[in-house]
């Protein structure tokens, strides 16, 4: 049951230098820089996307994911939701308005894979990046590399994934789209949506908790896709695998790594859920093809390479 | 290029060489001479998979992520291969990283390698 959480928010990652961070998410996957905080940290946003930003990168001497937040509908929900994730035995913390520029307060709790979330109600809207909310043309001119239109999704490897699956779907209403399953029953990979999107969030069980595998942002097409990919050559970036297709949400996608080793995906389609679909089930034992369509073999890259 | 300066690589334990310019990291360097003598994960210094250790020789190292490689192992001579720029000629031993282990997601690989 959908619970009054709208869509991924923001997502903040550690990365080793925040200029050179820059130069992948800015230059190359083209999200619009919107502002630098008093702390360092950099804000970023896919021009489409409507809310002021949605990627933060904070210097740290170890690369990986801070946290994610999820907007929800009102501070009314915010409130219910507070006081639920409270009551489920969460570890939550407040995090006052402002904290993150532009952003209202934030309900920041933990989960048993060991990713820490956030939620929250409000934040600054300053519209799609170069449109006009009246008569928007089709796309801005001046956008650069990749063109990334928005912050779609993570992946999060960590232990329990049952345990955070429970978590989401109980008290933030997330639901169950796409799963594998191993010959015993047991899930050893989670999609969860809570709209019509095919995934707003995905977990891969691991032993390591708190672990990122990768950032996604969104492209209209596969020639998109394509282009990136040879952004990706001419730019001499580290290339993990693609383009290609997954089985798991049918996405057409292509992987690659920033400069401090996290991973970003770029894609486009992909499937979609609607509450009433069942949750879309590959087997264990077809992982290769679940993950990658055409070549129907994993390789070990993509799972232990993580930060 | 060819009055870069060049040093060359030793992978002790894997009995391989390669050659490695001042201003290329060792791990891009590997991989261009298409040998395997390190394993090759994120090459941004984050995910720990080409760690490795220098027994001799003189290098530079870019930031590299703490999770994997601590203080004290800087000081013992161990770095990631993706942020390390030689000085002079290296021995080297790879294959430091450890895998976290029994996880599903290897199992899983397992499987599908039959
Ligand atoms: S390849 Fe990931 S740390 Fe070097
Ligand atoms: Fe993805």
């Amino acid at each position: 049951m959908r619970k009054g959480v709208m869509r991924p928010g923001h997502i903040q990652i550690r990365v080793l230098d925040v200029e050179e961070a820059l130069k992948h998410y800015r230059d190359l996957l083209g999200l619009i820089e919107v502002e630098r905080d008093s702390q360092g940290r950099a804000y970023l946003k896919g021009w489409t996307e409507v809310d002021k930003f949605s990627v933060v990168l904070r210097e740290a001497d170890a690369p990986g994911l801070d946290f994610v937040g999820y907007k929800v509908l009102d501070n009314q929900t915010l409130e219910k939701l507070h006081g639920e994730l409270v009551e489920y035995g969460c570890n939550v913390e407040e995090i006052p308005a402002g904290e993150l520029n532009g952003c209202g307060r934030r309900i920041r709790f933990d989960s048993p894979t060991g990713h820490m979330f956030e939620i929250f109600a409000e934040k600054e809207q300053t519209g799609k990046w170069g449109l006009s909310p009246v008569n928007p043309e089709a796309w801005p001119r001046g956008l650069t590399g990749m063109k990334a239109t928005r912050f779609d999704h993570c992946l999060l490897y960590g232990p329990n994934i049952a345990g955070t699956l429970d978590l989401f779907q109980k008290v933030l209403g997330f639901e169950l789209a796409e799963q594998v399953l191993d010959p015993e029953g047991t899930r050893i990979a989670q999609f969860l949506t809570v709209g019509m999107k095919a995934h707003d969030v995905a977990f891969i069980e691991c032993p390591d908790p708190g672990k990122l595998h990768h950032v996604s942002f969104f492209l209209d097409t596969w020639e998109d896709v394509l282009r990136a990919a040879d952004l990706i050559s001419m730019e001499d970036v580290s290339l993990d695998i693609g383009p290609t297709r997954h089985g798991l949400t049918h996405g057409k996608t292509i992987y690659f790594f920033d400069p401090s080793g996290n991973r970003s995906e770029v894609f486009c389609g992909g499937d979609y859920h609607y509450p009433d679909h069942e949750p879309v089930t590959w087997k264990a034992e077809d992982l290769g093809k679940a993950i990658f369509y055409h070549d129907r073999v994993l390789n070990d890259r993509f799972l232990t390479v993580l930060t | 290029m060819p009055d870069r300066e060049t040093h060359l690589i030793r992978v002790v334990n894997r009995d391989q060489s390669f050659k490695c310019a001042e201003d290329q990291v060792l791990l891009v360097a590997m991989e261009r001479m298409s040998t395997d003598a390190i394993s090759v994960g994120c090459r941004g210094g984050g995910c720990g998979v080409c760690k490795i250790r220098i027994l001799q020789g003189d290098y530079e190292c870019k930031r590299m992520s703490k999770a994997h490689i601590s203080e004290e192992e800087m000081q013992q001579g161990f770095v990631l291969a993706c942020r390390v720029f030689p000085r002079t000629d290296l021995d080297i031993e790879s294959d430091h990283y450890q895998a976290p282990e029994s996880s599903y997601q290897i199992e899983a690989a397992r499987m599908v390698a039959g």
